[in-house]
């Protein structure tokens, strides 16, 4: 029994100043700003292909061509944000070898997350288990309504009761506070492109042979146009990568650990949950640059081990630091 | 005939602003009404999940330690007594009463291996551990947004309109502790 101050007004983890209100406002601002951004990086894209398109057909550049290109922009970034949107989330969990469960798979995992539902005020999550051997766990979805919590059958083995009930009030927190809306857009529109222009600046250092054999005027546009697009993306990619760290910055992490106490009052189970997880050095291999900001910590471990803090991706902070931030609020 | 129309015209605005304000704070006023009253229902949904685990419960009990009757009659008479409380307050001091009741007959089934080692017993244990905590965190969720919805009735100038409308002040779901303390040397 989790013995809760029965005026639950007095009780904050959050900083000062701070409710969660204001969180699901700035969440919901940096989403539509992301989508907002990745219109306009759509836009200039098609724009910079047509324009390359109408001087190699010594057309000179048009209006119309241009109104074109800009409408084609507006098309794709619709399309793949309707997709990021809508389906988003399930590609998430099924790009993380996510498998749902019902209640009598797991009576207990399905009982903490319904008690952290109950305790944000909050619709039941759809509960997925990933059949990995890695610690970790992460929540998806646009809204609390469409929401699912994931976790490891490894971190599920590991956890007693309490500190299940951390991580699981850790995920709400992150549903609560609409981060799974940001991170599922970041993860689905920014790190695809992310990679694929991994891919493409590989292909270009390495592929330069096959270009130069390719003869006739239609090949050498279609090269060309690949070429822009390769270019543009080299430029972009390190911007996106930087604003993939902003967005999921790692204040994101503390704050729902904070949330994560709000709902449980019980700052230790988390912190013993977290002191497992930092103990653990199995990497989690479905986890990707992409996907890799979702998870409750850092799921890609190089070679000296867990975490890599200097490096552009350092999307989770410490865990030695948010074990003793969760100390401070034992009292 | 120029300035009277403008009074009028200045007037007209003001009321209007005046009563799309009257409903702006109304309507909030009723959405924090509601959400009280969808976390006072989540309270019931998991008291009442509790009273119909009881029974499974004791019959198990008995099973293995029929001899503990006692026990399991007071938990019993704890659960009817919850069940026929009549205000927030008899509630919750019934619910906390049970709770301790509950709490003594799990510390019991220690002393009986068999009975702790029954898939059933198990089950039901992990069922009513969940339904306590549940209950616990409904309370909690149910005083937060008490507390908001009683701070919004009060404030300037929601209370006129609270007042306006008979918005009254909601009461709190708090733990009796007294009860949770004195229950372990209640005799019947």
């Amino acid at each position: 029994m989790t013995d809760a101050p029965a005026h639950a007004d007095k009780f904050s983890a959050y900083p000062p100043d701070l409710t969660y209100h204001d969180l699901i406002a700035r969440n919901k601002r940096n989403s539509a700003l992301l989508v907002l951004g990745m219109g306009a990086l759509s836009v200039a894209v098609c724009v910079a292909v047509g324009v390359v398109i109408m001087l190699y057909a010594n057309g000179g550049v048009s209006l119309p061509g241009l109104v074109l290109a800009c409408v084609v922009g507006v098309f794709v970034v619709s399309m793949t944000g309707c997709w990021s949107y809508f389906s988003g989330g399930r590609a998430l969990l099924a790009l993380s070898g996510a498998r749902e469960i019902q209640k009598a798979d797991d009576p207990q995992l399905f009982n903490v997350v319904e008690e952290m539902s109950i305790a944000a005020g909050l619709p039941m999550p759809r509960v997925f288990v990933m059949h990995e051997a890695a610690l970790n766990a992460f929540a998806t979805g646009r809204d609390p309504r469409h929401a699912a919590v994931a976790i490891t059958t490894g971190l599920r083995q590991r956890l007693t009761r309490d500190e299940l009930a951390g991580v699981m009030a850790h995920e709400m927190a992150h549903i609560r506070h609409h981060d799974i809306r940001l991170t599922m857009l970041v993860a689905t529109m920014v790190g695809l492109i992310v990679m694929a222009a991994d891919v493409a600046g590989r292909s270009l250092r390495y592929g330069g042979r096959g270009r130069s054999r390719s003869g006739g005027k239609g090949g050498g546009a279609a090269v060309l146009i690949v070429l822009v697009i390769v270019i543009v993306l080299a430029i972009v990619a390190p911007l996106l990568a930087r604003l993939i760290q902003f967005a999921v910055s790692r204040q994101r992490e503390y704050l729902a650990d904070a949330g994560a106490v709000e709902l449980t009052r019980n700052p230790k189970g988390l912190a013993d949950a977290l002191r497992k997880l930092a103990a653990d050095t199995e990497p989690l291999t479905v986890a990707n640059r992409a996907t890799a900001h979702l998870f409750i910590v850092n799921p890609i471990l190089n070679a000296r081990g867990r975490e890599n803090l200097n490096s552009v991706f350092a999307t989770h902070p410490p865990i030695g630091e948010r074990v003793r931030r969760l100390e401070a609020l034992m009292v | 005939m120029l300035p009277i129309i403008i009074v009028i015209g200045g007037l007209v605005v003001i009321l209007l602003v005046i009563a799309l304000a009257v409903i702006a704070i109304y309507n909030g006023l009723v959405a924090k009404r509601v959400q009280c009253e969808n976390g006072w229902a989540q309270i019931d949904v998991q008291l009442k999940r509790r009273y119909d685990l009881i029974p499974n419960l004791v019959e198990t009990v008995k099973g293995y330690a029929s001899h503990e009757k006692e026990t399991l009659e007071s938990v019993i008479r704890a659960r009817q007594q919850a069940i026929d409380a009549g205000s927030v307050g008899e509630q919750a001091q019934a619910e906390s009463f049970l709770t301790a009741t509950l709490g003594k007959l799990f510390a019991l089934s220690e002393a009986y291996p068999e009975l702790k080692a029954n898939e059933n017993f198990m089950q039901l244990q992990e069922e009513l551990t969940s339904t306590e905590n549940k209950i616990g965190f409904a309370r909690q969720h149910y005083n937060d947004v008490v507390s908001r919805y009683n701070t919004a009735c009060q404030q300037f100038p929601a209370n006129i309109v609270a007042g306006m409308f008979n918005f009254e002040q909601r009461e709190f779901f708090e733990v009796v502790d007294e009860a949770v303390r004195e229950a372990p040397q209640v005799q019947f």
